[in-house]
Order: structure tokens, then C-alpha cells, then sequence
């Protein structure tokens, strides 16, 4: 039996105009999971995420927010927390107050109010303006404000912009934190690599279209891994490639390395064979493909 | 709805705010109250457009309240800018988007805005008239105006029909500033366009072009704060003036239902 899901689309569209924003869109993202949402600028992701919050109406297409349709989004957001295009609050009020708005308008219990301050890290600035908060305490702001109706489902876009790098790792442990409570999150960034080590999902967009979705394994290991091999001597470059390719493997040179296509498990055969043709190498290095590499050989950026 | 209201409420309290209203509100009042008491004598006239407003009428039981009155057209401007920048503003500051995922109905979202803006009003209105009748007796006192017809229960009355009809005024320009507010979506362009349209546009018109006035819904509400004037009733002030703010805010309310919210 597949698990529950959190999120599920159906050929979700939205065009402005002649302009294809997001293109019969379908994805799903299970319960309890963080999914990475990822894509160039541009890419549809904010209109997605905006279609799901009942925000802006779908062309074509619908979906489901935690089992209720997204034409009915009263039903689903009181157990949704978003933060949606960075944080937008009133300057003139302090990180309290607007947190107090918030809380007052979803009917949420205000008490809870200073625990989120603390868990953020703004604990001690809760009194101050929001005007006179740097760009990652606003961020942190964003981030209390989307956890205050104790939410099921978490949507985040760009969480980490503006923050260093002590207070990503503390979004990121947070995130998996909540994600181990039971709090499906659902997150957009452009920082891949935080992605990559976050999320155990991920939906990816391309000029509005999704070119993949599913479980961010099963997408990496889609790529093939390299091995990285720096012989001592350069003038064996070509000779080792030839090693590698009469193997059965592809081999270029990069600068002084030879990187073939293969598993760890032939590095030893390669190593091997190397010493039989009297090459010593320097280092050999099996590397497996990034979430970044992935993603920009699957968009072409 | 009450989550709402409750939520405006906290914003409308912010000191900066409140603060700078009521000082608008006093300065307005008080610039109105002095120009009727102490130009009672000036040949120029000290009423609006050079009318002159004599000691007798002063001293009659409705003078106590006649520079409220007065001073109802400048504290509908003042609603207007608050009105007008504090539903535009949610669209610069993308506080809309927020609002909408706590409160998905749109209609509660604009029912509450409305009536935590009426309560702001009333605060508004009341400060006015307080500032307003005692500016008046201190006046009347430097000025030797008799106030004795002050005290009586005709005053009373005058004074409490006064703050009705100030009061309808003053919302009523206030929701004028709401509609251009969720039009325009912006507090600059929504309140240079109510201001300009209010004190420029419909007050040159309306003093070249005779009985345009009739069609024109801020003078109407001007004149319904005046309880009415000898060309144009009451009722028919109200009834039109509100006619034209209902038809507006249906149209702003749709389009602010059906729209995307996509800042």
C-alpha cells in the first residue's frame, strides 16, 4: 500500500496571457517527507506553491493539499505553514506584534508566540521593529511565522536566503527535525546542495514544466558515477585513458586527470591495471554525480 | 471575521499611527475651530469659501458643535489616507499573501479591514468633537461670544446630531479611500488620486459647474455632516452618497475575490 501524501497535483496548469507559467503539472509528495522543489529562476515553482495555497487560481488541472481539494484551501490551511517569496511583514510593528497578527487571524493561541521567537533565534529581539531586522532575521521571522499554526504540512520558499552559514545549519536541523515529528516540508531553494542533503524527495522544474519527480536517490543514482584518476606523471594521461576505454569504460582527459565513467568497484581493476602498464597513480578517487550536476545536466542551464 | 478584526485592531493601535491621527485630527479641528471664532469679526468671512458666520449664530444652541461640523470634510481626507493606505499597503509590503493563508475568506478578510476602520473612525470622530467643543468655549470666551444657549438640551442635540453626521461623513470617505486603496494597490496612487479627486477635481467642478454637486459623492457627504443644505436634502445626500460607495466597494470587493494574488 503507498503512504499517504501530502501533495498530490493533476495536470496543474497556469498561464498568464500567451505565457505557459506552469505547464499540466503532476506530482506527488508523500506524508512526513521533505521534498526539495527545484528549478531556474523563473522555472514556475512561486506559482505552484501559490496554486497550492489557494493564492492564485489554476488555469487547468487541480490537486490535493492533505487530502482536501486546493479549490477548497480553508479546509487545508489551518494545518499548512508557508512562507511564500521571502518574508513580508509590517516594518512599523515589532517580530511579536506581527507574529501576534498572524496568530490572531488564524485563531491560533498567542502563548505559543515566544517559544517560535526562541526556536528561531530571535528570542531576544522580539520587542524590535521588524524595519530594523538584517535580511536573515527576517528570514527567521518568516520561518516562526510559518510554524505557528503547529503545522501538518510546511511549505517554505527559499528559507535560507540571507542567512550564514550557522544559521542554515540550524534551518536544516530544524527542517529534519520537524520532518521526524511527522510535518511533511516542502521546500524551494536554489542552494542545491542544502537540498541534496535535506530531502529525501524532490520535484524538479524546467520552464515550467516537471522533468522529474520522485525520490531524490533514485534521481542521483540515475547519473553515472566517475572515477577521478591523477597519474604521477602527466605524459601517462592518454595511456591510462586508453586503459580505461579498451575496459570498456569512457575516459577524458580533464587537465592533469582522466575521469572515467564507472563504479567503485572498478577503480581497483583500474588501479591494477595501471601498475601492469607501469603507470603510478597519484590518486584515484571515485565521485558520485551532485544534485547539482544532476540538475543542470537535466535543464541545460 | 472577529479573528480579523481582532488582528486590524492590533495594527490600528500602533502608536505611530494612532499618534499621527490624532494629531492630524486635533490640528485640523483646531484650525477650523480658530478660523470660525477668531475671524468672527473679519470682513473676509470666516466660514467655508468667505461665508460669514456671525456672533448670533454662534451663540445659538447649535454653535457649540458648529466647528465640528465644520471640520468634517478635512477629517474625511484624514480617513480617506488611513483607510486608503491601510488596505493598499498589504499589497507593498506582500502582507496580502500572508493574511490569505491564515484567512482564506477574502470577503472576511475585507468585512473585518472595514469594520476595524469604522471603529478607528469612531475614535477618530469622537476626539475631534471633544477637541472641537472645548477649542469652541475657549474661543467663544476670548471672543465674548455668548454661550449660554450651550448648555441647553437643543445643544445637546445639535451636538449629537452632529457627531452622527460627522461620523457617516467621515466613514463614508473612508470607505472612498478603501475602494481606491484595493483598486489601485497602492497607498501613494491611492491617496494622491483620492485626495486630488476629493479637494480638487470635485471642489473646482462643484463651484463653476452649478448642481454638479448633486452627483458628486464627496460633497454629498460633505453635506450630509451638514445635516443637509437648502439645495440639496439630507436624504438625498445619504441615500446617493452611500448609493455610489456601495456600488464601488461590490465592484472592488469582487474583483479583490476573483483576483490572483501574485506580489
Amino acid at each position: 500500500m503507498s503512504s499517504p501524501l501530502a501533495l498530490d497535483v493533476a495536470d496543474l496548469s497556469k498561464k498568464y496571457g500567451d505565457r505557459m507559467a506552469l505547464s499540466h503539472a503532476n506530482f506527488e509528495v508523500p506524508m512526513g517527507s521533505i521534498c526539495g522543489f527545484v528549478g531556474p529562476n523563473g522555472s514556475g515553482k512561486t506559482t505552484t506553491i501559490r496554486m497550492l495555497l489557494g493564492l492564485i487560481t489554476p488555469t487547468t488541472g487541480g490537486g490535493h493539499v492533505l487530502g482536501e481539494s486546493i479549490t477548497k484551501p480553508e479546509k487545508y490551511l489551518p494545518r499548512v505553514g508557508a512562507m511564500i517569496e521571502g518574508p513580508a511583514f509590517y516594518p512599523a510593528l515589532t517580530g511579536f506584534q506581527n507574529l501576534n497578527v498572524l496568530a490572531k487571524i488564524g485563531g491560533f493561541a498567542t502563548d505559543s508566540i515566544a517559544g517560535l521567537l526562541d526556536l528561531v533565534g530571535l528570542g531576544d529581539r522580539g520587542d524590535s521593529k521588524y524595519k530594523t531586522y538584517s535580511l536573515g532575521m527576517k528570514q527567521r521571522l518568516g520561518i516562526a511565522a510559518a510554524l505557528l499554526p503547529n503545522p501538518k504540512l510546511l511549505v517554505l520558499d527559499e528559507p535560507t536566503n540571507g542567512l550564514d552559514p550557522a544559521g542554515i545549519h540550524e534551518i536544516r536541523t530544524l527542517l529534519r527535525k520537524l520532518a521526524d515529528s511527522g510535518t511533511t516540508v516542502f521546500v524551494s531553494s536554489h542552494l542545491l546542495s542544502e537540498i541534496e542533503m535535506i530531502s529525501d524527495h524532490l520535484v524538479m522544474l524546467r520552464l515550467g514544466k516537471v522533468i522529474f519527480a520522485g525520490k531524490t536517490s533514485d534521481l542521483l543514482a540515475k547519473q553515472q558515477p566517475v572515477i577521478v584518476a591523477k597519474p604521477e606523471n602527466v605524459n601517462d594521461l592518454n595511456k591510462l585513458a586508453q586503459i580505461a576505454t579498451a575496459a570498456g569504460h569512457e575516459a577524458i582527459i580533464i587537465e592533469n586527470t582522466v575521469h572515467v565513467t564507472g563504479t567503485s568497484d572498478f577503480s581497483a581493476k583500474l588501479n591494477k591495471a595501471a601498475f601492469e602498464a607501469g603507470i603510478t597513480l597519484e590518486s584515484l578517487t571515485p565521485v558520485k554525480a551532485s544534485l547539482e550536476e544532476t540538475f543542470f545536466e537535466m535543464t541545460g542551464e | 471575521m472577529w479573528n480579523v478584526l481582532r488582528a486590524e485592531l492590533t495594527k490600528l493601535r500602533r502608536p505611530s499611527l494612532s499618534a499621527s491621527t490624532l494629531l492630524a485630527v486635533t490640528f485640523v479641528t483646531s484650525l477650523i475651530t480658530s478660523v470660525l471664532f477668531l475671524l468672527v469679526d473679519s470682513p473676509e468671512g470666516n466660514g467655508e469659501r468667505g461665508v460669514r458666520i456671525g456672533r448670533d449664530v454662534l451663540s445659538l444652541p447649535t454653535g457649540i458643535s458648529l466647528s465640528f461640523t465644520n471640520t468634517a470634510g478635512l477629517l474625511g481626507v484624514v480617513a480617506l489616507c488611513v483607510f486608503a493606505a491601510q488596505t493598499a499597503q498589504e499589497y507593498t509590503y506582500g502582507t496580502l499573501r500572508n493574511l490569505l493563508v491564515r484567512q482564506p475568506s477574502r470577503m472576511k478578510i475585507l468585512i473585518g479591514k472595514l469594520v476595524a476602520m469604522k471603529l478607528f473612525a469612531i475614535v477618530m470622530v469622537t476626539f475631534s468633537a471633544i477637541v472641537g467643543i472645548a477649542l469652541s468655549y475657549l474661543f467663544a470666551d476670548i471672543k465674548s461670544i455668548s454661550t449660554q444657549a450651550w448648555s441647553t438640551a437643543d445643544a445637546k442635540t445639535a451636538v449629537w446630531h452632529s457627531f452622527i453626521n460627522v461620523l457617516i461623513a467621515t466613514i463614508g470617505y473612508g470607505i472612498f479611500g478603501m475602494i481606491l486603496g484595493l483598486l489601485f494597490r497602492s497607498p501613494i496612487s491611492a491617496i494622491s488620486i483620492g485626495v486630488i479627486w476629493n479637494l480638487i477635481f470635485e471642489g473646482l467642478l462643484s463651484a463653476f459647474v452649478k448642481d454638479i454637486d448633486r452627483y458628486f459623492p464627496g460633497q454629498l457627504l460633505s453635506i450630509v455632516a451638514q445635516g443637509g443644505t437648502d439645495r440639496i436634502s439630507y436624504q438625498y445626500a445619504l441615500f446617493t452618497s452611500y448609493a455610489f460607495l456601495i456600488v464601488g466597494l461590490s465592484i472592488v470587493a469582487f474583483l479583490f475575490k476573483k483576483r490572483d494574488v501574485a506580489n
